[in-house]
């Protein structure tokens, strides 16, 4: 389980998560929605431990992740994968070297195991034929698919997903969707994405956590934040203008 | 009047975690080369980008500044009458001084603003990020194998340097202005001793060092954007630059 407790982090000035606390669930899809710039991928790099509170405690299956060794901490990160905002792919390695990168370092398969399991893990994410290209030389769904199928790979036990569909069209982004919820389902993962979109969202999670003004306002199943009465995510998921969220 | 107190005591804090983090930068690079020190392909690869790519830039500075010492030192010492020792001014001028300084100053525009450049984008586009959640410790990746690659191509491109620049010294003494070519190499062998070499090589290694760990500190924590890389690549080169001279100095004082 991911427990955050009583998390505060701020840049300069500017309170980001102001005594946020939240529980995961395992093997359930948890995302976190909310508005714009209220820190949903800061909460993300505080689960994985790129960065550090400035108070609170982040726990990963009721072990700390705040001032620990950093053997200690990348011996927690093997329970990991994670698909970045925009795919994070090595731009000087082929699709094939960044998939199989963390096979070859991670792993002492032979040559031969690696180039099947990563043929087999693009082949899943619905790519063929795109081992040679670089990633300039991908479209941005491609890349993301490339991203997850790399986050696949070592078959983490929790996979994090920062907006895996933001700049996509409707057609890859329901497919990147499916694509989500078909792995969950076979490898039955923890997964905690960070998402705008609604309502697409619903039907992918099970658990859904509204992040709003640095604190985690309502949580609870997909339906009871769809149906809430609560001003604020009532407003967000109906994206009206009128209503306590302020543009300024 | 406080907030002059405020501004100078903001500033000096600043400075400060500045300075501690680039000293823990260094500390940890040294820690992982022992440690980790990297795949021997990806360190034969920086050796070709830091070294072997730098050659045509160190040929022609080193060619140049040999012939223009050459002019210039022929002009000073035909003045006393010992135009004889040119070979010795434009070696020692070039082994203890010119080589490391000016081969260092060349590397730092070539190669170190690039390595800034590349780790910058690495960071912006959460490339490093990706490594790390891959529990991947990205210094093992992206600064050690930079790091032993600059401490190994540096002396050697100062020793080419060197050779380039005597031999650009003796184009011009020699052949255009009429030095015996016998005092020109037999004064240099008499007067260039073990201890003149020695003090290049320590500053050109120690100048390798400098431009691996400013390069990669500034990449690494490059932030915002392509403006904040093209400020961390500037800050890279001028930095590095600098600390190169107070460095010189510095070693020049006690190799003396």
């Amino acid at each position: 389980m991911i427990k955050l407790t009583n998390v505060h982090k701020s840049f300069g000035a500017q309170a980001v998560l102001n005594g946020l606390c939240l529980e995961i669930p395992d093997g359930q899809i948890t995302a976190v929605i909310g508005p714009s710039g209220e820190g949903k991928s800061v909460l993300l790099k505080h689960i994985i431990g790129l960065m550090k509170p400035d108070s609170g405690e982040v726990e990963i299956d009721g072990e700390s992740i705040i001032n620990i060794r950093r053997s200690k901490l990348n011996g927690i990160r093997e329970k990991f994968g994670m698909l970045f905002q925009n795919a994070a792919l090595f731009d000087s390695m082929s699709v094939f070297d960044n998939v199989a990168f963390p096979l070859q370092e991670k792993t002492r398969l032979s040559k031969s195991e690696i180039v099947k399991r990563v043929n087999s893990a693009l082949e899943h994410v619905g790519l063929r034929n795109v081992n040679g290209k670089y990633p300039d030389e991908l479209s941005g769904g491609m890349k993301k698919r490339v991203g997850l199928a790399r986050a696949l790979l070592l078959d983490p036990k929790i996979i994090l997903f920062d907006e895996p569909t933001t700049g996509l069209d409707p057609v890859i982004k329901r497919a990147i969707h499916q694509l989500i919820k078909e792995t969950h389902e076979k490898f039955g993962f923890t997964a905690v994405i960070v998402s705008h979109e609604i309502p697409e969202i619903f039907d992918i999670a099970q658990n859904v956590a509204m992040l709003y003004q640095g604190k985690i306002l309502q949580i609870g199943t997909s339906d009871e934040i769809k149906n809430s009465t609560h001003p604020v995510v009532k407003q967000f998921i109906s994206g009206s203008l009128e209503g306590p969220i302020q543009l300024l | 009047m406080f907030s002059l107190v405020q501004t100078i005591g903001r500033t000096t804090i600043a400075v400060v975690s500045e300075l501690g983090r680039m000293g823990w930068f260094l500390v940890y690079s040294i820690y992982m080369i022992v440690r980790r020190p990297g795949s021997p392909l990806q360190i034969l690869k920086q050796i070709k980008f830091i070294g072997a790519k730098s050659l045509f830039v160190i040929f022609l500075t080193a060619a140049f500044t040999g012939m223009v010492l050459g002019l210039q030192g022929y002009y000073t010492l035909a003045k006393f009458g010992s135009e004889g020792m040119l070979g010795t001014a434009v070696a020692l001028s070039l082994i203890r001084e010119l080589g490391p300084v000016l081969t260092a100053l060349m590397v730092t525009g070539r190669a170190g603003s690039a390595i800034a450049a590349e780790i910058g984008i690495m960071r912006i586009t959460e490339q490093i990020d990706a490594l790390e959640t891959m529990a991947l410790d990205p210094f093992k990746y992206l600064i050690t194998p930079k790091f032993i690659a600059a401490m190994i191509a540096l002396p050697l491109l100062c020793a080419i340097f060197d050779v380039v620049g005597i031999y650009g010294g003796w184009l011009v003494g020699v052949k255009l202005l009429g030095v015996n070519p016998g005092a020109y190499f037999y004064e240099m062998e008499k007067s260039v001793v073990w201890k003149d070499v020695y003090s290049g090589f320590v500053k050109s290694y120690s100048f390798g060092v400098i431009i691996a760990w400013i390069s990669c500190y500034k990449g690494y924590f490059a932030t915002h954007g392509a403006e904040g890389v093209s400020k961390a690549t500037t800050e890279s080169v001028v930095m590095t630059s600098v600390l190169v001279l107070v460095w010189d100095y510095f070693l020049t004082s006690v190799l003396l």
